[in-house]
């Protein structure tokens, strides 16, 4: 078979399969937090479509796709209509670079499981996702509205604050690992220990900007229901609401495996080494993924874990953490790995 | 409505350039029930806060006056309507000082429990909503948990869960059901575990303490001046507890402490409701201990007592006393005249009843004292130079309740 086809046919097929799989994992991940939350509030939550409400995503589904489209008067029509679709495609574009496990053998021809295996991979990650801030900007602002507004300007400040204190946090890791390459990254922590471990500072700061950047409780000052009524979504309905909150779970996802594969060593399962892994063949790949997801869905059972728990920041007091704790201690990771790092005997 | 339109002009009109006029509510998440506020916001900075009241107004002193005193029970259940038998408890009092007679024992450590469950009540529902607004939403639902467990209670003391209308003048529309003690008993045993479950979510929860420390402090003359009371007045370091200063009901008999706060802010607010349920459940305690036996009501003798019901053995029996029932129920009472004014420590701060009669069956005149109407109103003192967030913790803390408000 031609080596190009074979190439394309490939790609298409982890296109399929990875976007879908983050999709699903969104709609999914909806049902478990109104399950988990329900139990950690003594309630039921909802479990009357399918068994135990697994169908529960498909009826919500359902019911955006059937619900008036309401665009009100006064708004900007087409940023209007646009900015959903802006929230939703940075987060699937991003999932591009993640490696979901170790290279599959199909025919002798060795695939990666990842769709892009790109050399600048972080990068890219931090160059899309902050294009979802656009999404949320130009709702608050295309929807003419106060609640929305305010939602939007809370959000742009937020956002572009935490990914400052973002940037800052993983470049201890690079600096370790010498490469921006997913791939390498976790190779390096297959070789040695977690990042999680060897940059505690750093992965502390990750898992905040984490909940800052996906305006998760106790940064959804956005759209904080009881103060801005819905935030920058508020005058949204139907399947345009539906995709802000795809777009939102989305991020959540790719959060999740940012920092499996960042700081908790992606597909690397504890006391195995590379090298049996790769002995079990495509066996191995799988139970890598199988590792590689079990991470990400325990991450994704924190999200939820926080949000149930605990009160909100208030706005300023966000941006205070971000600027006045976060970028500090982020610089000072970086100078405590650069010293690590020094070969001994340079001072 | 017009004029609340014109209110929002004013404030577009008067307000410097770069601000933007705001309104939230009637209809938004964390303005409990129908409270409107206009706000004048620089950029997130609160400069002016305007509270719209009155969306709720029923005309509940109006139509006082035009029912008998027996008639206008149930329409106490629906102001404070978190805490119905409370307001029951209230009105009751006021019109027995009004006829001029006490309610037995009995009737009267009934209602110390009714008033302390429907205390326990309201301050849960005020700390959930509060914690809600602030973001903690588990607090709200297990707060719920316990609210359910109390309106059970209350179903089986007066038939219904909500709208109680349980008492009567001179006592209780029936006698406390035997089967509650052991429920209530394990009620109060249990409950103090549950405020510790709920203190553990926040009192010191960092961001809890920062949301709530130093924000929306009310100082003790701006509550004087207002009219605070109750727990928003004691935060500030009042000691201002009805149950103390004016003993009724016999609340002189238990033993019980006023827990009050220091600086006024949300955070003491929050501490001295949390508090304030310990001591109900405390002096829930004290009353199954020792609640005494005998009537519920005060029956009216042969000849004496027109103003109360007879026992319903007689009115079943005796056409005098079956005349006297329809009499009591109907309109011909004949009130004394005079004028008297109780104050009740509701959950939210003194609900006051105020009757005038001139004679008849029905006050001449009804003036209900709504501790909400005065906490509301501190409002556009303590709003500006707070962040839009603070509104709702603030809100949250001065836990208002519209029913009663507007009346």
């Amino acid at each position: 078979m031609n080596e190009t086809v074979f190439y394309f046919a490939t790609t298409l097929g982890k296109i399929v399969v990875f976007t879908h799989l983050a999709l699903i994992l969104a709609a999914l991940m909806v049902l478990g937090e109104r399950r988990i939350s329900a139990v950690m509030q003594s309630r039921l939550g909802p479990n009357r479509v399918g068994y135990g409400g697994l169908l529960q995503p498909i009826a919500d589904a359902l019911k955006f796709f059937f619900k008036e489209d309401v665009v009100p008067g006064q708004v900007e029509k087409v940023l209007y209509i646009l900015a959903p679709a802006i929230t939703v495609i940075p987060a699937l574009l991003t999932i591009a670079v993640i490696p979901f496990g170790p290279a599959l053998t199909i025919f002798g021809t060795e695939v990666p499981l990842v769709i892009a295996d790109l050399d600048i991979g972080i990068l890219f990650v931090f160059a899309i996702a902050s294009l979802g801030v656009y999404g949320v900007v130009l709702a608050g602002w295309a929807s003419n509205s106060r609640y929305p507004l305010l939602g939007g300007v809370r959000s742009s400040a937020q956002m572009i604050s935490y990914e400052l204190v973002l940037g800052l946090s993983v470049i201890g890791i690079f600096m370790s690992t010498g490469s921006l390459r997913l791939l390498d990254v976790v190779a390096a922590q297959q070789d040695g220990v977690w990042f999680a471990f060897s940059q505690p500072l750093g992965f502390l700061l990750f898992v905040i900007c984490a909940f800052a950047e996906t305006n998760r409780l106790p940064f959804d000052t956005p759209e904080a229901e009881t103060e801005l009524v819905a935030g920058y979504h508020t005058e949204y309905s139907s399947m345009k609401f539906a995709m802000f909150f795809m777009g939102e779970y989305t991020a959540m996802f790719v959060f999740a495996a940012l920092i499996s594969t960042l700081f908790l060593g992606g597909w690397d399962i504890p006391f195995v080494t590379a090298e049996q892994l790769a002995a079990w063949g495509n066996w191995g790949s799988l139970l890598g993924f199988v590792s590689f997801f079990t991470k990400c869905l325990c991450f994704m059972f924190f999200y939820i874990w926080v949000r149930w728990t605990i009160p909100r920041f208030r706005f300023d007091q966000t941006m205070a953490l971000g600027w006045k704790v976060g970028i500090p201690a982020g610089v000072a990771n970086i100078v405590a790995t650069a010293f690590i790092l020094l070969p001994p005997g340079t001072l | 409505m017009s004029d609340a339109r014109m209110l929002d002009v004013e404030i577009a009109e008067d307000r410097h350039e770069d601000t933007i006029a705001l309104n939230m509510g009637p209809q938004h998440p964390s303005t409990h029930g129908v409270l409107r506020l206009i706000l004048e916001l620089d950029g997130e900075e609160v400069c002016k806060c305007e509270p719209i009241i009155g969306y709720l107004h029923r005309g509940k002193e109006k139509v006082g006056e035009h029912h008998t005193l027996h008639q206008n029970i149930p329409y106490t259940d629906r102001m404070d309507y978190l805490a119905p038998l409370a307001n029951n408890v209230a009105y009751a009092i006021a019109c027995e000082k009004l006829v001029g007679i006490e309610a037995p024992p009995r009737a009267q450590a009934i209602r110390v429990i009714c008033a302390e469950l429907g205390r326990i009540s309201s301050h849960l529902l005020g700390l959930g909503a509060y914690a809600m607004d602030l973001g903690a939403m588990t607090v709200f639902l297990w707060t719920f948990r316990e609210r359910e467990a109390i309106y059970s209670m209350m179903e089986r003391i007066s038939g219904a869960r909500f709208t109680t209308s349980y008492t009567r003048i001179g006592g209780c529309a029936r006698d406390f059901p035997e089967d509650l003690f052991p429920k209530l008993e394990k009620f109060v045993r249990e409950f103090p575990h549950r405020v510790d479950e709920y203190e553990g979510l926040l009192t010191r929860n960092k961001i809890w303490v920062k949301r709530t420390q130093g924000v929306g402090v009310i100082t003790v003359e701006q509550a004087l001046q207002y009219g605070l009371t109750g727990p928003n007045l004691r935060a500030c370091g009042v000691e201002y507890d009805l149950r103390k200063l004016h003993p009724y009901s016999g609340y002189d008999l238990y033993d019980f402490e006023v827990p009050v706060g220091t600086t006024g802010d949300c955070y003491d607010r929050y501490m001295v409701r949390v508090e304030e349920m310990r001591q109900s459940t405390r002096i829930i305690e004290q009353v199954l201990d020792s609640m005494p036996s005998g009537p519920y009501l005060n029956r009216a003798g042969d000849d004496e007592l027109k103003s109360v019901q007879p026992e319903k053995k007689k009115v079943l029996t005796n056409m005098e006393s079956l005349i006297h029932q329809f009499m009591v129920f109907t309109d011909s009472v004949d009130l004394p005249h005079g004028e008297v004014y109780f104050g009740h420590e509701n959950p939210k701060g003194e609900l006051g009843f105020f009757l005038r009669s001139e004679g008849g069956s029905k006050a001449q005149r009804m003036r209900i004292r709504g501790p909400s109407f005065a906490s509301l109103q501190v409002l556009q003192e303590v709003v500006p130079g707070h962040m839009i967030s603070d509104i709702m913790a603030i809100l949250g803390s001065i836990d208002f309740v519209m029913g009663e408000c507007d009346r």
